[in-house]
């Protein structure tokens, strides 16, 4: 009695206070990382708005008041302007590709005045919202072929234009959201096919004679046609596996060498150890990699304090946690990180409804993304592409962008119970 | 839902992704010890701090070599920026292109600091000084280059040069590419000296190499240490004295003092200022000189072995009553000349006959000395010719003759002494013997010996039996005065020998062939010889010490292809003498310094011709 009493207190209570505290100790480790990263001894003031700790410190105060109103913001609001905002977020999304700053050769920035908007952050959470809001709609089921087409094109239409913007690695966290998909019954084969078409690019890539993946798959066929001899299907389906296999090894090669940029290219090969330019790579790895143990200290990471980690405040700021904090920081991350994104599809799975459902898992899913990719960049298991670590990463539209997303799913989470008396009156 | 189950599709994915990066992050922060040597690579500049080079002092503490600033001018190329290129080569006299050429070569390294010009002089520095806040990216950087004070003893000095890849490979790489090192006579002799000790300063530089600040505080910076100053046995004005007077003639001087092994001249002429081995210059004016027909960059006295000539007749008069079969009173008829089968060995020298020993020594009779040598390695003592001749050999070994001294410079030669089995090759094993080799005993045949070894066996004379090894280093600064101890070496010919074959040199200055040496108030001892060369006319040599009573110097002079002793060479070692013995005393014979001075020998000779060997 007292046990459902407390859990029903914790329920009703609303807020997943484990997550605030994760949110808050995250963005302030962020924090004090950027104010290791970009160190200026003449503005030593860990508030000092001329620096980038002092900004970041106001983004993160600027967020909780955002995370605050949306807190008090009524629930039914994000479903009902789902629509709306997508479709702002694609106007904004074409807008940046005419009106937008160029930095790094991505359109991908408005700039007014000293403030700098970046719409894909938008784009991200308008998708996830609709997304939601399109396939928990009454009449839809997921099972409907059309159904997962107008899916695909909610996906496929910011991810399209963030390409457009010259944004490679934001248009990449746009795959999340088939990810998503899964848990609403995209069919096991075509995740699995996903995964296959993944590592034959990967092999592809890799090995040097693209025509020895093909001679080893066609054996492998051989072999499995002569074991399923008797069934018919089975031999139709090896044959078409294999038949797709050596078009998409033939298609990624002529994509790698005729299509690709020499400095994509180049990148790539850096991933696989071919060579070329990995400075990035290289003072990334050395970075985290002097960290040791327990690291070299609070503001004494060499690697970062005289500049050789690129971008270490932004997208490479896991590296002056690496080599600050030493293996027990960085190992904590990553599994401050891996314990959020479980709690969040434990929060996923305990709403009543679709939209709070499809929403949580999209969260979790463009976490994971974020995650996956700029952590394995920065030790080295990953190609170099810029998209920030979420939480931690310099910057007022990622991380503002990061905060809406998750104070969204509290609200939503916080709001289960009444979703389940609207839907019983 | 049927696809609620789906949802530990997510939780493992998550947690594998999690592992993924668990493990890479503990195989390169925990495993991995390479990383953070590859940090300090990245952030430590080890700063070497040059210590300054030792100083180089004559016997009487005159400064010879010294340091002087020059500046290098350093570029960080990455850090260039809004160059005002015209400027900037007006005021370092370069050309555009020799602008572009040498930017081209230090973008190499774009953010490391590269030599952009070296040994930048104080004026073309002075004036570019005032302008060098306008060039980003550039900077000064202090080094020494050495400066004589002299412009002679260039042989003896030595300069010093960049070190090559080679040089730094042999030394375990204390060394590095752009660093100095003594490459020639005394500079590298006493190289490790004069270097001193090099300090370290770690400094941290940030990705741009722009010095941040010290590392620990300077906890691990080492201090340089100055070079050693060194004192060479050389006396300058004497050396200077020398060069003056072979001005004009090929040839060699070796003075030293025969007590202590000292060198106090050595002169190898035509030779070169050292003053063009510094700075700028340095590699076009080796260039010249390496070039140069008249070879001034060959060290002669060290390396060049001539035919002894009539000083041998003094080393046979010592062995001959080693061996017991020459007396003082030995005489010989000389007849004009030695027979050997159709072969004669003339004496040209008209004097009475026969002679004693001593008498020989001053006539220089040739077939006195034929006998003597006959009888020394024709000895029946012996089972065999060869063991005979070998035993010859040991003593002339003694004497410093056909072995290296062991002098403390490079390029020493041991010039010729054949051993038996050279004749064995030669005419057949048992089938020569002295008449085969007759011309050996006046000092010609298969014999070469260096100015340096002539010089060695006049001290050796002079200290009636044995000779301190010879030395240009005579004290260190910082052990004292007390310099290191060099080898004494006894002749295998005992001190009894001697006195005779000195008062026959005593008599060959007195009274005989080289009168033309003596000097006011002390006796001379000396002997003079005309070596017979094949590509030319005779060297004029002449070997003598003073005073022939506890001797102060012994010297050897060869003049090449230039005629008698008494001639050139003789003149040059007196005159050398008393401005040693007497640098206060002023020069009576100012006809002969005169003569020495101002002829010039050289256009007689033909200017390609290979030296002796």
């Amino acid at each position: 009695m007292n046990r459902y009493r407390t859990n029903e207190a914790f329920e009703t209570g609303g807020l997943d206070w484990l997550t605030i505290f994760q949110y808050l100790f995250m963005v302030l480790f962020g924090w004090v990382a950027i104010y290791s990263a970009v160190y200026n001894p003449d503005n030593s003031s860990i508030f000092d708005l001329s620096q980038n700790y002092g900004r970041q410190m106001m983004f993160i105060a600027i967020g909780l008041v955002l995370g605050a109103a949306i807190l008090i913001v009524d629930a039914k609001f994000y479903g009902a302007f789902a629509y709306g905002f997508y479709a702002l977020a694609i106007f904004l999304c074409i807008a940046v590709i005419f009106i937008g700053a160029e930095t790094k050769g991505a359109k991908s920035w408005f700039a007014l005045g000293g403030f700098k908007f970046q719409p894909v952050e938008l784009a991200k959470y308008a998708t996830a919202l609709t997304l939601a809001k399109y396939l928990s709609s009454y009449d839809v089921s997921f099972k409907d072929f059309k159904v997962k087409m107008i899916s695909f094109g909610i996906i496929l239409l910011p991810m399209a234009l963030v390409l457009l913007q010259n944004d490679t690695g934001s248009a990449l966290v746009f795959t999340a959201f088939f990810l998503v998909l899964y848990r609403e019954g995209l069919p096991t084969w075509l995740l699995a096919g996903a995964f296959y078409l993944a590592f034959l690019f990967v092999v592809t890539l890799l090995v040097d004679e693209p025509l020895n993946v093909i001679y080893v798959l066609g054996g492998l066929a051989a072999v499995l046609l002569v074991v399923f001899r008797k069934n018919k299907q089975m031999l139709l389906a090896i044959l078409a596996a294999l038949v797709f296999s050596i078009v998409v090894i033939k298609s990624v090669d002529f994509f790698f060498n005729e299509v690709l940029q020499e400095h994509q290219r180049a990148r790539i090969n850096v991933l696989f150890g071919k060579g070329g330019d990995d400075y990035n790579v290289r003072q990334s790895k050395i970075a985290i990699g002097s960290g040791g143990i327990f690291g070299q200290g609070f503001l004494n990471g060499t690697q970062t304090r005289y500049d050789y980690v690129p971008e270490q405040a932004t997208d490479f700021i896991y590296c002056t946690i690496g080599e600050e904090y030493g293996f027990f920081g960085s190992a904590g991350v990553v599994l401050m990180f891996v314990l959020l994104m479980i709690r969040i599809v434990i929060i996923a799975e305990r709403q009543k409804n679709r939209f709070s459902r499809i929403y949580a898992y999209s969260v979790a899913c463009i976490l994971f993304v974020h995650f996956t990719v700029n952590i394995g960049m920065t030790i080295g298991l990953m190609p170099i592409i810029g998209i920030p670590l979420p939480f931690f990463s310099y910057g007022g539209s990622s991380l503002l962008g990061f905060t809406i997303l998750l104070f969204t799913l509290l609200k939503l989470d916080a709001n289960r119970v009444n979703e389940m008396q609207s839907l019983h009156d | 839902m049927g696809n609620k189950s789906r949802q530990y599709f997510y939780y493992a994915l998550f947690a594998l992704v999690g592992l993924a990066f668990l493990a890479q992050l503990f195989s390169i922060q925990v495993l991995d010890d390479r990383y953070k040597s590859l940090s300090k690579d990245n952030f430590l500049k080890k700063v070497i701090q040059f210590p300054p080079r030792g100083l180089i002092y004559d016997r009487y503490g005159n400064l010879m070599v010294y340091n002087d600033a020059t500046y290098d001018l350093m570029v960080v190329p990455r850090q260039v920026k809004n160059l005002d290129t015209l400027e900037f080569c007006r005021l370092l006299k370069i050309t555009v292109d020799d602008f572009n050429e040498k930017m081209e070569k230090c973008k190499e390294n774009p953010y490391r600091s590269s030599v952009f010009e070296k040994q930048i002089s104080a004026r073309t520095y002075a004036g570019f000084q005032e302008h060098l806040f306008e060039f980003q990216g550039f900077f000064m950087e202090v080094r020494t280059d050495r400066r004589y004070k002299t412009s002679s003893a260039g042989h003896v000095l030595g300069s010093i040069g960049e070190v090559n890849t080679k040089i730094i490979e042999n030394s375990n790489n204390y060394y590095r590419q752009g660093e100095y090192i003594g490459i020639s006579g005394i500079e590298r002799s006493y190289e490790e000296l004069l270097r001193g000790t090099k300090g370290v300063k770690n400094v941290i530089v940030d990705v741009r190499n722009r010095t941040v600040g010290p590392y620990f505080e300077g906890a691990y910076d080492t201090q340089s240490v100055a070079g050693q100053s060194i004192y060479v046995t050389l006396d300058a004005a004497l050396q200077a004295y020398g060069e003056a007077l072979m001005n004009g003639k090929i040839g060699s001087v070796v003075a030293i003092e025969p007590a202590t092994g000292e060198i106090l001249a050595l002169i190898s002429t035509p030779d070169y200022d050292p003053n063009l081995l510094i700075g700028r210059e340095r590699g076009k004016n080796f260039g010249k000189l390496m070039m140069d027909p008249l070879k001034p960059m060959f060290n002669r006295p060290l390396s060049a072995p001539y035919p002894p000539g009539s000083i041998f007749k003094a080393i046979s008069s010592l062995i001959g009553q080693q061996e017991g079969v020459l007396t003082p009173e030995t005489r010989y008829h000389c007849g004009g000349g030695y027979r050997v089968g159709s072969h004669t060995v003339k004496c040209s020298h008209g004097h009475p006959s026969p002679l004693d020993l001593r008498g020989a020594l001053m006539h220089s009779c040739n077939p006195y000395f034929c006998y003597v040598f006959r009888s020394i390695v024709d000895q029946r003592k012996f089972s065999t010719f060869e063991e005979s001749y070998t035993s010859w050999q040991k003593h002339l070994e003694s004497f410093g003759i056909g072995v290296k001294l062991g002098i403390d410079l490079y390029g020493e030669a041991k010039g010729i002494l054949k051993p038996a089995d050279y004749f064995n090759r030669l005419y057949g094993k048992g089938s020569w013997k002295g008449s085969n080799i007759i011309s050996m005993a006046i000092g010609q045949g298969e014999l070469g010996v260096t100015p340096l070894q002539m010089a060695n066996v006049m001290a050796i004379i002079a200290n009636r039996g044995y000779y301190v090894t010879p030395h240009v280093l005579k004290y260190v600064d910082t052990i004292g005065k007390t310099g290191p101890k060099f080898e004494k070496h006894y002749t295998t010919v005992d001190s009894r020998f001697f006195p005779i074959v000195v008062e026959g040199m005593a008599d060959v200055v007195r009274s005989g062939t080289a009168r033309v040496a003596q000097i006011d108030s002390i006796e001379v001892c000396g002997k003079t010889g005309t070596s017979q060369n094949p590509h030319g006319k005779d060297h004029s040599i002449f070997f003598a010490f003073a005073p022939k009573d506890n001797p102060k110097i012994a010297i050897a002079v060869v003049v090449e292809n230039s005629g008698f002793g008494s001639q050139w060479a003789a003149p040059i070692a007196s005159l050398m003498i008393e401005r040693y013995l007497f640098p206060e005393r002023e020069q009576r014979r100012k006809y002969l310094e005169d003569r020495m001075l101002n002829t010039n020998l050289i256009d007689t000779v033909k200017q390609n011709e290979p030296l002796p060997h």
